[in-house]
């Protein structure tokens, strides 16, 4: 029987009383939203943190997608099913519906929340892609305000983010420039696993010529990867398909898998090339309205 | 900590240690013995119970956070002796073998078809993906679901034919 070591628990009753609570027990206390990366994390002891704070009272403050006229902002407590269903996110980043058909599977969705995949801050995790690739900024907030952080420094290293002791991070804010087309392709063993590999690609395209790019890799580093060579090997270039096999080529240069019981490192290399050049073909696909 | 949950309607109060387990709270403090304490890693589904009518896995849930909420377990489906119809449907088409992952397909199935009364077959596949049962196969299991669907009142007198 798996059980966690022992913790205080504390129930949230708004986000400034989270913040405060976050505050006054410091670096042992860890916020509790979906639950489904931390209990397990604390039922293997590789998480023992002495005070919970449950935050899932906290709805009305942190859980909604909206259109705020040139970004959409998605709360931190929004949960993995209600990403798959919104229209909006859809319309605008269909890479959340790619990413999320593949997230687990649908009972872990009713629980599991956006904030809680980036806090927890896993190399192998679908959505820190995709928030690196469409160029998110985060909202952090403590007792003194918010900052905002983008997606490239969010990240400090491997389960470790930006996030200090005595802050929340309540907000995804999504930045919408037009000719925007996105598209998440994973590979795993079995529905509902860990990627073996998994690329996240947007492109904003203007009169033809591709004005900006997005992509990153999940499970074939110690934290996500951003490729910033591919990025600026397609800003100013028309779409095509030598193009994005030049970007995959760099994707299996620029990952850095490690071999386990999901395949060997060239295996991953390749993986991580042939999503990359997939997922690019479908995000210009999207952008120029040849696919949905 | 003293903890009140609702389990089929009933407030259910227990002084417990804040890392005890929705599952555990459920099988432990009423007895009800029919939600399944499998993988303990959320992977395997036997623990799945409805939470404000969605479908939860107890075992990565703490009892602490399910206070307040409307819990369903599978001894909820059957009412004044009448089979819920996902229950007769694993009945019509021997959806079950060991019985070990029934409990938890059954609110997932519950769950599935009370916010889709009517799920095609690739629904059921996708609503039941985080089950695993080791005996069927699934598809007697997705069969149990369609006829469900088809027998949203149930029909007992032809069970008991």
């Amino acid at each position: 029987m798996q059980t966690p070591a022992s913790f205080e628990y504390e129930r949230a009753t708004s986000v400034d009383g989270a913040i405060a609570s976050l505050a006054r027990l410091g670096p042992e206390a860890r916020v509790i939203a979906g639950g489904h990366s931390l209990l397990p994390m604390m039922k293997l002891r590789l998480a023992q943190p002495e005070h919970l704070i449950d935050i899932n009272d906290l709805e009305s403050e942190l859980a909604y997608i909206r259109d705020e006229g040139g970004e959409i902002a998605i709360g931190a407590l929004t949960r993995h099913v209600d990403l798959l269903g919104s229209d909006l996110l859809a319309r605008h980043f269909p890479i959340f519906r790619d990413a999320e058909e593949v997230i687990a599977d649908p009972v872990v969705r009713n629980r599991g929340t956006i904030g809680g995949s980036l806090c927890q801050a896993d190399a192998a995790e679908d959505l820190s892609a995709v928030c690196t690739a469409v160029k998110a900024k985060v909202v952090i907030r403590g007792q003194n305000g918010s900052r905002t952080v983008p997606m490239e420094e969010f990240h400090v290293g491997p389960y470790v983010t930006a996030v200090g002791d005595g802050e929340l991070l309540t907000e995804i804010r999504l930045p919408l420039f037009p000719g925007a087309g996105s598209a998440h392709e994973k590979v795993e063993r079995r529905a509902g696993d860990w990627a073996i590999a998994a690329a996240s690609a947007a492109l904003w395209i203007d009169s033809s010529t591709i004005s900006q790019a997005g992509i990153a890799l999940s499970a074939v580093g110690l934290t996500t990867i951003h490729l910033t060579r591919a990025e600026e090997l397609l800003r100013g270039k028309p779409p095509s398909e030598d193009l994005f096999e030049q970007a995959g080529q760099i994707a299996s240069e620029d990952c850095s898998p490690n071999a386990d019981g999901r395949g060997p490192v060239d295996y991953k290399r390749h993986l991580a090339g042939v999503l990359t050049k997939r997922a690019l073909t479908r995000a210009a696909q999207r952008a120029l309205k040849e696919e949905a | 900590m003293e903890v009140t949950i609702n389990i089929n309607g009933q407030q259910v109060s227990r002084d417990v240690e804040p890392r005890t387990l929705l599952v555990h709270f459920i099988r432990e403090t009423p007895g009800l013995t029919g939600t399944h304490w499998g993988c303990d890693t959320s992977n395997c589904g036997a623990c799945v119970v409805t939470m404000d009518g969605k479908a939860v896995k107890s075992c990565t849930m703490l009892a602490a956070m399910a206070a307040g909420h409307e819990i369903r377990t599978v001894e909820s489906l059957e009412k004044n002796g009448q089979l819920d119809p996902v229950q007769q449907g694993f009945h019509e088409k021997h959806a079950l073998q060991c019985g070990f992952c029934t409990p938890g397909m059954l609110m997932t199935a519950r769950a599935l078809l009370d916010e889709n009364p009517n799920p095609t077959e690739a629904e059921i596949r996708t609503a039941i993906s985080g089950g695993i049962c080791r005996c069927t196969g699934y598809k007697n299991i997705v069969a149990a679901i369609q006829w469900a669907a088809e027998h949203p009142a149930g029909e007992r007198q032809e069970v008991q034919a």
